[in-house]
């Protein structure tokens, strides 16, 4: 298949609004930085990726070190099952996500922006590259961004190799760095001591598209949209038993149910919001909205019907996990596989309950004790799913030896 | 903000970065932490796990070890840090701001408790047919949180298969417990860079480069790894039940020589803190056992000295007199078989360097198969010369092919430290208790100056004591014989002397400022290296080299544990042993001037001890083939 | 290995380290583009890189272990990588494994005789909304039936 640019406008309240290329970016001088970092407070964004962590916190932080050379790192590692959202803003978007880079780097005073694009994603280099040509021509990028003196930054892209786990930000740097994706100790954290020791902001690219527009349009305005708690709008992949999978922009805050019918769903029996590391969602609770308060996800929306065996997909889940834990830290690297152990035994209708009990317990601790988002996550579909899905799975897999 | 200089070792592997600052009142100062309800006063960036240490909280741990930059990974150290969503690490986690810490809640018994039960169910192995029994940190960790069950299970097959390849070290992957310890000492300790892990997620294992046999990998034999290591993954080969039948045998004649450091450690393995030599003790022991005799390595220390020493004003005489420019200086001592295997392998360009004299262990084998045997009217064939060394890589030097000179094995056997405390466990003897003997004749007398060859910078100090003097005919200008720059455990010290008032024959010499640098631990050996490669070292004459971190008192065959504090009691034990002895000096040593008016005629560096005291070394090279 | 194949592979990887540096952080840049070329970083190039980059050899082992995209086997010419995350399996990966299988007469993690192909499974690929995915090197196809995906592997050389 032919991958280019594509220039298809979707339609969208926030981030699939209008947008020029360069827009944010004349605005952002104009404003100056404590102006950027006042409306980006106040437009309320937090981190799209998942973690949900301020951005202009981090912004700040990083604005504030001390330093000689500061890194602006696009997340482009999209791994999370059931997300793609940051494909089609790279590829139908490339201007927003860019924009927002080199706006992160004026404002906290970087001038290397690295873009970490997962290797599954390699065939979107050539045109990203491309692209980057052409800004370039365009003064956008390089010495002397729009004619501003010392305004220079510059973004290159490196690819990831197949490792999940480098979705996580000190993953990532390290993966950067030329090493195992191993995630670091924190404290420090990158905003001090990130990609080769300097102060690095590791964002989103949904996080940075939606800088653009906020820098563009103001913090008041993104605010307009979604809850108190869940400023903006959000990008849903969605996929799974629907009629219409794909990318939809809606305002946080958005009931289970309004989304389901959007997309066409029927029958539903579940939703796993957030990927593989988020939590299964039963029919019962569909009123539930999504927001970083309820229902959080980077954007995975997994649609289930009626006709889906859960344990089925918890057991897809768990074969991710231990695929894609990194192995460094005990409770995730062996947690995983006593999870799946676990699985095992009930698919073959051989567990006791106070086992099960005991793997709860476990999930409960890897969710405290494990190093990293991907081993805190791991267990959230074990423990949501057998908690939720309780008779379907529990009580129907039972191979008891009756009145022997 | 600190920039990291090396980007060799992986980020999770090195400390974290926050500086702490040396005067704490620089930026801040102090921070007010509360532990478990109590309030106590730390300088900022300390660790929550110092900061429970310095007051007496205990947090158990696993993949800490003091010698070692921090991981992070076993997390068994988790506490609760109020306000954070998760535990965090104690070991990694630096106090800069007024947290509230609680280290025992339920959550954290739990997590703890779960760490153990998980690391226990991929742990393969029973405990009581372990050479760890009683000393393994995992065992102690079940123990402390009471593990009476396998919660998930305990591995009943082994998941890898033993590597016994390599003379010194046996690597046993199912007994591993990913704490990484090994890889840090490898990489970042030792800098020779043989172990990491290999593979991800439950795949993971610690592994060689192509997972290559350790034999055929670029390991020396260090044995650092072992000392680090909490389980029984690794250890070192042991041949106790070969010396057992040897001894067993009554057709042999079963010689042990003891080396200084092992007397000074061995102590530790019988439960006494550390400190204290058994020298006298260990002789007795070592005679109930059942060795025929029991001489003093330090013998052949002495004679290493004579003969370094000697090569060393070869050296600066052809250099200084006949202008022979293929003469390399500095000269670099070549007594621990670590570090020959080191600049084998990294530095073969620099192998002229090396001081040609087998290392003491070596030179006593050799003499026992030749001189002794002569002397004692003992076919050589029937003679099993066993080394109690420190070391692991003795293990691998008395296995190298050229260390036949006698016409035989010189050395059949090395033993650690460990292996000997178990074969005296297992006769069913307390070394404490034993009552001192001395050792055997003739190869019981040896001079302090062999004494202190254990420590980082004794083989300096001994030679420099009988090299000055040789020279000028005077004592060394140091109050009571303790040339102190060569003491202490710096990474690599540098000093000098300067000859005056030569005595006639070395008037060449005259006023020359004898330059000297001593190093241990092989990262330090690579910087001292590295000054060599630049020509930083062109005014140096004589450099010392140890293998292991403090020298041979931190040899890898020593007990476990180790840390900076023990090798530094151990030091102090082999010092105060060393000034209570009359003869400090190897050339006042009676019995060198015996051997050399009786055996080895023509004197030191001459054809006989040439051929039996000397040897040659290999071009290794780091290609992996 | 031939000298004269080690020697242009030295070359190459001189010139890697040229363009990409000789920093620690530039080892991944290597391997990716070594891996592109060779399908494989084989022992003699992970010294190499080891030695310009002044890092040890099992750290390059180490770091292509980790990374499920490098390896230091040869592999086929062509890697396939079928999604098996779940909106793929839902779609109907199953049917499209089965399928491949039988025409390839291999399973997934092997190499057809020839050297053609290698079957792999692969995590999430971003391409949800269209399963089944497979990449193939590095060219995404996507909705495949059983009919498609084999004659896309049938095209490969």
């Amino acid at each position: 298949m032919e991958i280019k640019l594509e220039n298809k406008k979707r339609s969208g309240p926030v981030l699939f609004s209008e947008y020029k290329r360069g827009d944010g970016i004349r605005k952002a001088v104009e404003l100056g930085r404590e102006n950027i970092l006042f409306e980006l407070k106040n437009s309320g964004l937090k981190g799209r990726g998942g973690a949900g962590f301020p951005t202009s916190t981090k912004w700040m932080l990083s604005a504030a070190a001390n330093a000689d050379k500061k890194f602006i790192v696009c997340n482009a590692d999209e791994g999370e099952p059931g997300t793609f959202k940051d494909r089609v803003l790279l590829l139908e978007y490339p201007e927003l996500v860019f924009d927002g880079m080199v706006i992160a780097g004026f404002t906290i005073g970087a001038q290397t922006g690295i873009v970490y694009l997962r290797g599954e994603y390699e065939y979107m280099l050539q045109p990203l590259e491309d692209y980057l040509a052409k800004v370039r021509e365009d003064n956008l990028l390089g010495k002397n961004i729009l004619g501003k003196e010392n305004f220079d930054f510059d973004i290159s892209i490196r690819l990831g190799s197949g490792a999940y786990v480098c979705g996580e930000e000190t993953a990532l740097i390290e993966s950067l760095e030329g090493c195992r994706g191993e995630p670091r100790n924190r404290p420090p954290y990158p905003v001090n001591t990130g990609y080769l020791g300097y102060p690095t902001v590791v964002n989103n690219v949904e996080t940075l598209a939606s800088v653009s527009h906020i820098v563009l349009k103001g913090g008041e305005w993104f605010k307009k949209y979604g809850t108190d708690k869940s400023t903006g709008s959000k990008l849903f992949s969605v996929s799974g038993d629907c009629e219409k999978p794909g990318v939809y922009e809606l305002p946080w805050g958005t009931k289970i149910k309004e989304l389901l019918e959007i997309v066409g769903a029927k029958n539903t029996k579940a939703v796993q919001a957030g990927g593989a590391s988020g939590t299964c969602i039963p029919k019962t609770q569909f009123d539930r909205m999504l927001g970083y308060e309820d229902a959080a996800t980077g954007g995975s929306i997994i649609i289930f019907n009626e006709s889906r065996n859960m344990l089925k997909v918890l057991k897809n889940f768990m074969e991710f996990f231990i695929e894609e834990s990194c192995g460094q830290c005990t409770p995730c690297r062996i947690g995983n596989i006593k999870l799946m152990d676990g699985i095992e035994k009930i698919e073959s209708g051989e567990f006791t309950f106070s086992y099960i009990n005991n793997l709860k317990e476990l999930g409960r601790t890897m969710q405290v004790a494990s190093k990293c988002g991907l081993g805190q996550s791991s267990p959230n579909s074990f423990i949501s799913i057998l908690e939720n899905f309780k008779e379907e799975i529990l009580n129907t897999n039972w191979k008891g030896k009756e009145n022997v | 903000m600190s920039k990291r200089e090396n980007i060799r070792v992986p980020v999770s592997q090195q400390p974290f970065t926050v500086t702490k600052p040396e005067d704490t009142t620089t930026i801040g100062g102090t921070v007010t932490v509360q532990i478990n309800e109590k309030k106590f006063s730390v300088p900022l960036g300390t660790t929550i796990l110092e900061a429970c240490r310095q007051n007496q909280i205990h947090i158990p741990t696993l993949c800490h070890h003091p010698d070692l930059c921090i991981a992070g990974v076993c997390r068994i150290c988790v506490v609760d840090v109020e306000g954070m969503k998760t535990l965090q690490t104690a070991c990694s986690f630096p106090i800069t701001t007024p947290i509230k810490i609680h280290t025992s809640t339920p959550m954290v018994r739990k997590a703890r408790r779960h760490i153990i039960d998980l690391l226990l169910s991929e742990h393969y192995g029973e405990c009581y047919s372990c050479f760890r029994n009683g000393s393994c940190e995992l065992q102690s960790l079940a123990k402390e949180y009471g593990v009476d069950e396998y919660t998930f299970g305990h591995a009943d097959k082994p998941r890898y298969q033993v590597d016994r390849s390599s003379a010194a070290v046996v690597r046993d992957m199912s007994k591993c417990i990913l704490c990484k310890r090994c890889v840090r000492t490898c990489i970042d300790l030792q800098e020779v860079g043989v172990l990491e892990a290999i593979n991800r997620g439950h795949e993971t294992y610690i592994g060689t480069f192509l997972d290559k046999p350790l034999a055929d990998v670029i390991c020396i034999n260090c044995g650092q790894c072992i000392n680090r290591c909490p389980t029984a993954a690794l250890r070192a080969n042991d041949p106790s039940d070969e010396i057992w039948e040897a001894i067993d045998n009554p057709k042999k004649h079963v010689i042990i020589q003891t080396a200084p450091s092992p007397r000074a450690a061995i102590g530790e393995e019988f439960g006494i803190e550390a400190g204290h030599s058994f020298t006298g003790e260990l002789n007795t022991a070592l005679k109930r056992i059942g060795f025929d005799k029991v001489f003093d390595t330090n013998f052949t220390a002495d004679l290493t000295i004579i003969e370094e020493g000697t090569e060393l004003l070869y050296r600066l005489k052809k250099i200084i007199v006949d202008k022979d420019e293929s003469v390399k200086l500095p000269q670099f001592t070549s007594c621990s078989p670590g570090w020959i295997k080191f600049i084998e392998h990294f530095y073969p360009e620099y192998l002229g360097y090396l001081s040609t004299a087998k290392s003491p262990q070596q030179m006593f084998g050799a003499i026992m198969k030749t001189f002794y045997a002569k002397q004692a009217g003992i076919n050589p064939a029937d003679i099993v010369t066993v080394a109690l060394m420190p070391c692991a890589a003795k293990k691998f030097e008395c296995n190298r092919p050229e260390m036949n000179s006698s016409g035989y094995k010189d050395v059949d056997y090395g033993l650690t430290t460990r292996e000997m405390a178990k074969m005296i466990r297992e006769a069913g003897i307390y070394l404490p208790e034993m009552p001192k003997a001395n050792f055997d004749e003739p190869f019981g007398d040896a001079s302090g100056a062999g004494l202190i060859f254990g420590a980082t910078g004794g083989v300096m100090e001994a030679a420099l004591r009988t090299v000055y003097e040789l020279v000028t005919g005077r004592e060394v200008p140091f109050k009571n014989l303790a040339i102190e720059p060569c003491r202490g455990f710096e990474g690599v010290k540098q000093a000098s002397v300067k000859l005056e008032n030569c005595v006639d024959q070395y008037k060449f010499l005259e006023g020359v400022e004898l330059k000297f640098v001593v190093a241990h631990g092989t990262a330090n050996a690579k910087k001292v290296m590295e000054m060599l490669r630049k020509g930083e070292l062109s005014n140096v004459h004589f450099v010392e080299i140890m293998a292991c971190p403090g020298g041979c008192l931190g040899g890898g065959g020593q007990p476990i544990p180790t840390n900076a504090e023990i090798r530094k009691k151990r030091a102090q034990a082999i010092y105060a042993e060393e000034e209570s002895l009359t003869v400090r000096k190897s050339h006042e040593n009676p019995h060198i001037k015996y051997i050399y008016e009786n055996f080895l005629t023509d004197g030191p560096c001459g054809k006989l001890s040439h051929k039996l005291l000397h040897t040659h070394y290999l071009k290794r090279g780091k290609f992996i083939s | 290995m031939l000298e004269l194949e080690k020697n242009s592979l030295s070359e190459e990887i001189e010139n890697l380290v040229k363009q990409f540096g000789s920093e620690r952080q530039a080892l991944l840049q290597i391997l990716q583009a070594v891996q592109r070329k060779h399908k494989h970083v084989s022992d003699f190039a992970q010294q190499e890189i080891a030695r310009l980059l002044n890092i040890h050899p099992v750290e390059v082992y180490s770091v292509i272990s980790f990374y499920s995209f490098l390896c230091s086997e040869p592999k086929g010419r062509n890697i396939v990588r079928l999604c098996r995350t779940i909106s793929c399996d839902m779609a109907g990966k199953d049917k499209v494994v089965t399928a491949v299988k039988r025409e390839l007469g291999i399973t997934f993690g092997e190499t057809t005789n020839d050297g053609r192909v290698t079957l792999e499974f692969t995590n999430c690929l971003g391409m949800c909304d269209q399963g089944p995915v497979m990449l193939v090197n590095e060219k995404v196809f996507t909705h495949l039936n059983p009919e498609a995906a084999v004659n896309i592997l049938n095209e490969v050389k």
